[in-house]
This record gives C-alpha cells, structure tokens and sequence, in this order.
C-alpha cells in the first residue's frame, strides 16, 4: 500500500513514539521485531508530524531517531498530534462537510431521503459527481448521532436528523490549562483546536507528557470504572515480549507525577487482590458486565491507601505490612529538611527529635518503593532500619557501591 | 473514540479551507499557507492532491466550493464529558465561575477517581477565597497587560513589595502551586501566588525595567547509567521531560545527557542521587563534585 501519512490504527505508532520519546538511542536495525519498511514509514510520520522534535545522530550502528522535547518550554504537549492522524475515506471527508452544511443549523430536520436528494445537488457541480446511496447517508448519520453531533427525532416511522445546539466554548485559558494537567488532556486539545490561535498565558514545570499516549485507553477505563463494570484487560509484558489478558473490577486510577506513570488499580478475582497495571502495558480494554462488588472493593482499596507508598500492594517477603524508620540531621540554617519531610512523607510519620534531628518512620505493603525517595536524603541519613532485613542490606550495599563509584571508599575524599 | 478523524489535522485544514472558499476562489498559494498552518509536515501533497483531483468532492477547479456555510461542528459527547470532568475539579473556580450546561452526559471522571500519590502535600489551597481573587487578577493582568503591585512575606515573615508586569503563570505537578513570572524587578520576578498577602493594579505610572525578567540558565549533566533492576526505563522515564540524549555504551551501560536550569540544580542532584549506584555522573565536574560531596557528608553521618 502507498505511505500516508495518516493511520488506521493507533497501537503501533504508539509503540514507536513510546521507543523514540523515552529511549531513543536504538538504531534502525534494533526495530527487529516489524519490519524495515514498517520501521521507516513511521518515522517519516513522526517526522512530519512533529517536526524539530525529531532529532537524528549519526553513531558507528547507523542513524538514530529520538525525540527530545523540554516540556517546560513547549507549552502544549506536542504527542497530542499523533491523536489528530487518524485515516479516512474519500467518502467520509465528502459526506461530513456536504452533511453539516446541509444541517447547518439546529432549526433544520430533515430525513435520510431529503438529505441524500440534497447531497446529490452539492455533487453536481463536480464534473464526475460521486454517488452515495441512502444506506450510507444513514449510516454516517447515526455514528454521527452516536458522537453526539447530531440528534434523531422519531415522528410515525420516520426519523428526522438536525444538528445537536451548539454551545459556546469555555476560555481559552480554562482549555490551554487543563488540557495539560488532567487525564485525556489531548480532549482539551481538540477543543483548542476549534478555538483558533490565541495567546498562551501558562507553562507547566515537571510536566510529564509521555501519558498522552494512553488517552484512548484511560477514557475507556474511566468509562467502565464510571459505570462500575468489569473489564478485560490485554496488557504487554515487555520483558516477556508477549501478552496476558485479565478478567478485573477497575477502582481507580494512580498518577505519578514524579515519573509521569500512570495506573490502573484494579481487583483481579482470580487471585482475590487489589493490583496495579500500568497504561502504557495496557493494549486493549473491553467493557463487561456490572461489578456489583464494586463499592466493597473500592471501600478496601481505600482502606489499603495508608500503607501504599506508592502503587505496590504486596510485600516481596510476603509479609504483611513492612516497616521502615530513618532519622535525618541537619544544621541550624537547613530548615528547609524538616519541611521536605513533611511535605513528602505521604502515609509516613515524621517526628521532630532536637532542633537539628527528625524521624521519618512508615509501614507499607512494600519498603522498596520507598529507596528512591529515602536516598535523595543521602548527605544527612544517620540511621536507618527496614523490617525487611535484605532491603535493608541491598540499601547499604548501594550506598557503598556508590562511595566506589566516586573513589570514595575507605577514608579518601575529594 | 478519541482516535476519530473528526477531531483530525486534515478535517480541521478543510474546514479552513472551506471558510476561505465561500467568500472567494481560494487560489493554490493560499491553500497551501492554509494547510501549513493546520496540517503536517508531508500534507501539502495530500490535501491538495485530493482536493484538485476531485476525490474530496468539496472544492471546484475554480477554487470556489458548493458549501454555504463556515464549517462548524457542536461539541461531541466526548468532549462534552470532558468539559464537565474540568468542571468538577476544584481548580476550575481560578478562572470564574464556571459551570458547562449538559444535563445529558455524565463527567469522564470525577477527582475521586484519580488519586496523584506523590505530589506535595503543601501545595496551594484553590478553595481560599484571597487566592482564588489574586490569581484571577493576575491572570487579568496577564491577558491585559498591565502591571501589578504585589506584597509576599519573605523568610522571615516581613513584608516584601514588589511591582511587576506579569508575563505568564507557571504550574508544576509536582509541588502543586502556581508561580507568577513576570518582569519589572531588579532581577526579572518568580512569584509563588500561594505567598501574596495583597495583589492589586499599580496605581502609579509605571515603566517596564526591560531586560529584567528571569532568563533561563540552561546547564547540562551526563552521567553513565547501567541497566540493573530495570534502571534504563525507570531513569528515561523520570527524565523524560527534559531535553534529553541517550546513547548505548556497551549491552548494560548507556551514556545519558540531561539539560536543566540552574535554578533547579539541587533538584537535579538530589534526583540524580535517587537512583543510587545505577547512576555515575560524569560530567561537568562541578556537578560531579555536588554528587562527592553528598557522599562523604553521608560517610561522616556514618561514623
């Protein structure tokens, strides 16, 4: 088939902006598992669709494609293109503007007949008009009723079609700022683009983008967490290189901002739990039946929360809960560290010991989400225990392999 | 559906296209301005292609088209349940007081459906009445231009004034709070809006201090990163929003370039020290300084 630059399907461009935005140090001939023609058809779409974002370097295993944006500067997330590619028919494009301008007006109601005789008036001013009979006006009337853009009124047998109200749109701050910072922003997009060009009066700091590409897949997940139903997730496992498919109840959905993760908590009755899935492992979702547990899990999820660090619910050793505790020093004009504390120990305690001396102790399902976070203390840990004896040593081990990393080890210094 | 051709780059350039259309013959160099402002990189070929060639039965040789009307769309269910998710969230009352009138959808989601489990907890407080009154005025005040005469408590809790001709407001995720940048002082104004105690007009006559506003002070880091306990992923990941480079070293070691400002170099080491021995720094010195001197003071809290 020719190359266009538009695509039917979503999932594999999604892969490839995944490989290009996060990694981007692979070569052409890494991308082995699709094929080579495949390969450059999609990095000449990204290249047309975002531009200078798409940068190449040239290394002894041949070109690299990457994608390298700073988030703080573009101001709107630029993957949202990739969401405004989608393919259609000459046919469709035709009928959809011909069909709007014929119900150009909410006051108009007319029938699949009327409407199909009136799309032939438009045609005939082409010198090879095209043909739609009046099975395919209909069908695009009603998925155009589906989306909301059209209302079918019923009088006797027949059913007439009008244009649903329009309604004014929201400003373009209230659009420019939340299609950035709430799940499926990109829908914020598509309504900017309704508004027109305009002045862009926000930035956003530490602003994660990547969870753009899992819009379609969040939207179906609120749909069914919405309507409290159950759900058939295919996820990826990309370790494994395969995929999984699981029968769960959604209850809610995790955000990192840290990390621009994003989660799907749901409860799994084959293994009677709560667990998580992350989007971008999620390749599918199919709506079934209504959970009628759906409160009675949702209510215990809650009651998990104070012992998540993070989105982990099981402990490794298959302990209850894990405990950790560390104590942290500072000097007089460091302030700053008891406010850290405070204001990131989440489910933690903190306990301030003298003016220079503060405790952070938690109890979690899983002590090794919190590593991460404890090392950023590193410079002012004066004592430290976990409950899970092995994380405690991997902890120390770290800490000893990174004074090596640096010619730190024994009594050197700088 | 989100992924849905109504919401395309190319039905968005034909309605463009189409408003030019029905007032005059659109002539080929301004359809091919329209389509570079609307489309992609590639579409030129196309659009045009499909529009002359008549297979998009919308446009006539002589540029003029049998559409009567601006193309125009009402908003679909989707975005409808969108706009009403915006109108649950407690933000929402920054920018007025909004409410989207669709008594025929339900809201995407509902705050209560996302929980964000590692923000800050001291972020700003969008339900304060003094708040939510200055962040309207200095979006005001952004939109309109016009400079503002605002007060914050500083470290010590005294009063600081300062005059500044607000530019834009920044948002991080992660602290949760606004920050108004603007110019006008001594050395170019970041202002967390959560610490005004007074916003108001600057009733004097007042001259922008050009050139005093905050310039960036771009820095770069590079450190080498071995892909232990899937390290490769979760670091690309964490650093995805800043201008990035990675290279492969050897199977398990890869070379990382990250650029950031100056003003958020402890940030940068401290989240460099977060992955711990999975990351060396390796450039600029400097910087590999800060990451030795953390670690010997962590030795001497050791001891």
């Amino acid at each position: 088939m020719a190359y266009s630059e538009l695509v039917k399907n979503f999932n594999r461009i999604r892969e490839y902006m995944r490989e290009f935005y996060v990694y981007g140090f692979k070569s052409r001939d890494e991308y082995t598992r699709k094929s080579a023609r495949s390969y450059d058809d999609e990095r000449r779409r990204l290249e047309s669709w975002l531009g200078d974002y798409m940068q190449f370097r040239q290394t002894p295993e041949g070109k690299n494609v990457f994608i390298s944006i700073d988030s703080r500067v573009s101001g709107h997330n630029p993957l949202y293109k990739a969401w405004k590619t989608k393919s259609f028919t000459d046919g469709d494009i035709t009928l959809h503007f011909i069909l709007f301008d014929i119900l150009s007006d909410s006051d108009i109601c007319m029938t699949t007949g009327q409407i199909t005789e009136q799309i032939d008036t438009y045609l005939s001013q082409f010198s090879k008009p095209k043909m739609f009979d009046e099975s395919t006006v209909r069908k695009k009337l009603k998925e155009y009723v589906a989306e909301g853009l059209l209302k079918a009124e019923k009088k006797g047998k027949t059913v007439y079609y009008r244009r649903a109200k329009v309604t004014p749109l929201p400003d373009t701050d209230v659009l420019d700022y939340f299609s950035e910072v709430l799940p499926c922003g990109v829908i914020g997009s598509f309504l900017l683009d309704k508004a027109g060009q305009h002045e862009k009066h926000f930035a956003f700091k530490h602003h994660y983008i990547t969870g753009a590409m899992d819009s379609e897949i969040l939207y179906s997940l609120f749909a069914a967490l919405r309507e409290k139903r159950s759900i058939t997730l295919q996820t990826v496992n990309r370790c494994k290189d395969r995929m999984v498919e699981n029968h769960v109840v959604p209850l809610k959905i995790m955000l990192s901002v840290q990390s621009g993760r994003q989660y799907l908590m749901a409860y799994m009755p084959r293994f009677k739990r709560i667990t998580s899935f992350r989007t971008d492992n999620i390749v599918s979702v199919k709506s079934e039946e209504i959970c009628e547990r759906f409160d009675e899990l949702e209510n215990k999820l809650e009651g998990m929360l104070p012992h998540m660090w993070g989105v982990s619910t099981q402990s490794r050793l298959g302990d209850r809960l894990e405990h950790v505790e560390f104590k942290v020093r500072y000097a007089d004009n460091e302030c700053h560290i008891r406010k850290r504390l405070e204001r990131e120990k989440r489910c933690g305690t903190v306990e301030h010991l003298d003016d220079n001396t503060s405790r952070f102790s938690a109890d979690v399902f899983d002590a090794s989400e919190m590593i991460p976070w404890i090392r950023t203390f590193i410079c002012r840990i004066t004592d430290i225990h976990f409950s899970n004896v092995q994380l405690e040593e991997q902890f120390k081990n770290d800490i000893k392999e990174m004074y090596a990393l640096y010619g730190l080890e024994g009594d050197k210094e700088i | 559906m989100i992924f849905s051709e109504l919401y395309g780059a190319y039905y968005n350039t034909v309605a463009a296209i189409l408003s030019e259309a029905i007032s005059h013959p659109v002539s080929d160099g301004e359809l091919r301005e329209i389509v570079k402002k609307y489309a992609f990189g590639e579409s030129i070929v196309s659009i045009l292609g499909a529009l002359k060639e008549e297979r998009w039965q919308l446009l006539k040789a002589d540029g003029t088209t049998p559409i009567k009307n601006p193309p125009s769309l009402p908003l679909s269910i989707l975005q409808k349940k969108w706009l009403k998710a915006v109108a649950c969230d407690p933000r929402i009352r920054l920018f007025g007081e909004i409410d989207f009138d669709f008594p025929e959808v339900e809201p995407l989601f509902l705050p209560s459906d996302v929980i964000v489990f590692d923000k800050y907890s001291d972020g700003d407080d969008y339900t304060d009445e003094t708040y939510i009154s200055n962040f309207r005025l200095i979006l005001d005040a952004i939109r309109n231009k016009y400079p503002l005469e605002i007060e914050t408590l500083n470290r010590r809790g005294n009063p600081v004034c300062q005059e500044i001709l607000p530019e834009y407001l920044e948002y991080s995720d992660k602290d949760d709070k606004f920050r108004l940048i603007g110019a006008g002082s001594r050395f170019g104004s970041t202002i967390n809006i959560g610490r005004i105690t007074s916003c108001k007009p600057c009733a004097k006559i007042y001259k922008m201090n050009q050139g005093k506003r905050n310039l960036s002070r771009p820095r770069r880091v590079i450190f080498e990163l071995k892909d232990q306990r899937n390290a490769l992923e979760r670091v690309l990941l964490h650093f995805a929003h800043f201008e990035k480079r990675a290279k492969k070293i050897d199977d398990e070691r890869y070379s990382v370039m990250v650029n950031y400002d100056k003003e958020d170099e402890t940030e940068m080491v401290i989240r460099v020290l977060s992955f711990g021995p999975m990351i060396k720094v390796t450039a600029p010195k400097h910087f590999v300084d800060l990451m030795k001197r953390r670690l010997i003071d962590q030795k001497s809290c050791e001891q």
